[in-house]
């Protein structure tokens, strides 16, 4: 038998204070999600210069590379994709009731991997942006 | 406060379509960013590789597909948050009003795009 309590309002941010693990992870998971989402209007936009002229699309992305705040975006998107991605991975095992137990466990392993991946691809995402 | 707002529907397909759409995306994504910033990298991007890579029919379609799923799952999964978050009635429909254009607009676009760069299906 399945049990239901009363967990009060969710999607009220106001209580973070009283926030476990697994609710980090959804308000993260949400966020990232939001950002995400967001990215791929803006990706397609972008992309969509390939319409106007081969060239005008090869001048855009290449200024936009050599801006060093649109690296440091790239690695902030880095970020932001990695933890939703093993969150995500983490939410599917949840769903296959699988782990359940050590969720707040790989909720801060994926924090940890998220970081360790972002920390080793600073080097690759800002090579030949100073010159 | 005891409302509790949910997006889950049961019977509905949208809940399960989120999870499978995830599965790929999870893929599909990680192999995305490790493409096309490891093993080619953001500076020398140019019109000519991404036209060398959307040429390749296998290429190509898996483009599309992650265009399409990445969209429901992105698009659907904003709705499910403001479902969550209480909008019922007008604004709902609303929500999946405007949503649903976004979704096509951006799914439009893309497919252009991705035509400009391989000169038509690559069949």
């Amino acid at each position: 038998m399945s049990q239901s309590y009363n967990r009060g309002l969710i999607e009220d941010f106001g209580r973070w204070r009283e926030f476990s693990a697994g609710m980090w992870a959804w308000v993260f998971h949400k966020f990232t999600g939001w950002v995400l989402v967001g990215y791929l209007f803006t990706h397609i936009a972008v992309l969509s210069t390939a319409l106007t002229s081969p060239e005008a699309y090869t001048t855009t992305i290449q200024s936009l590379e050599s801006l060093l705040v649109v690296r440091l975006l790239e690695v902030g998107l880095l970020a932001v994709a990695v933890f939703h991605i093993l969150n995500g991975l983490r939410l599917l095992f949840v769903d296959l009731g699988i782990g359940l137990e050590s969720q707040d466990k790989s909720f801060y392993a994926s924090l940890l991997l998220t970081g360790a991946i972002v920390i080793a691809s600073v080097p690759t995402f800002l090579a030949g942006v100073f010159g | 406060m005891a409302e509790r707002y949910s997006s889950f529907q049961r019977g509905g397909r949208r809940w399960l379509w989120q999870r499978i759409t995830a599965a790929f995306l999870v893929v599909v994504l990680a192999f995305h960013f490790f493409l096309l910033h490891f093993v080619h990298h953001a500076d020398e991007v140019t019109f000519a590789m991404s036209q060398g890579r959307m040429q390749e029919l296998t290429y190509f379609s898996l483009m599309i597909l992650f265009l399409l799923t990445a969209t429901f799952h992105g698009v659907n999964g904003v709705y499910n948050a403001l479902v969550n978050q209480g909008i019922s009635g007008t604004k709902k429909t609303a929500a999946k009003l405007v949503l649903g254009v976004a979704s096509a607009v951006l799914i439009v676009q893309g497919v252009r795009t991705a035509l400009a760069w391989a000169g038509g299906v690559p069949l």
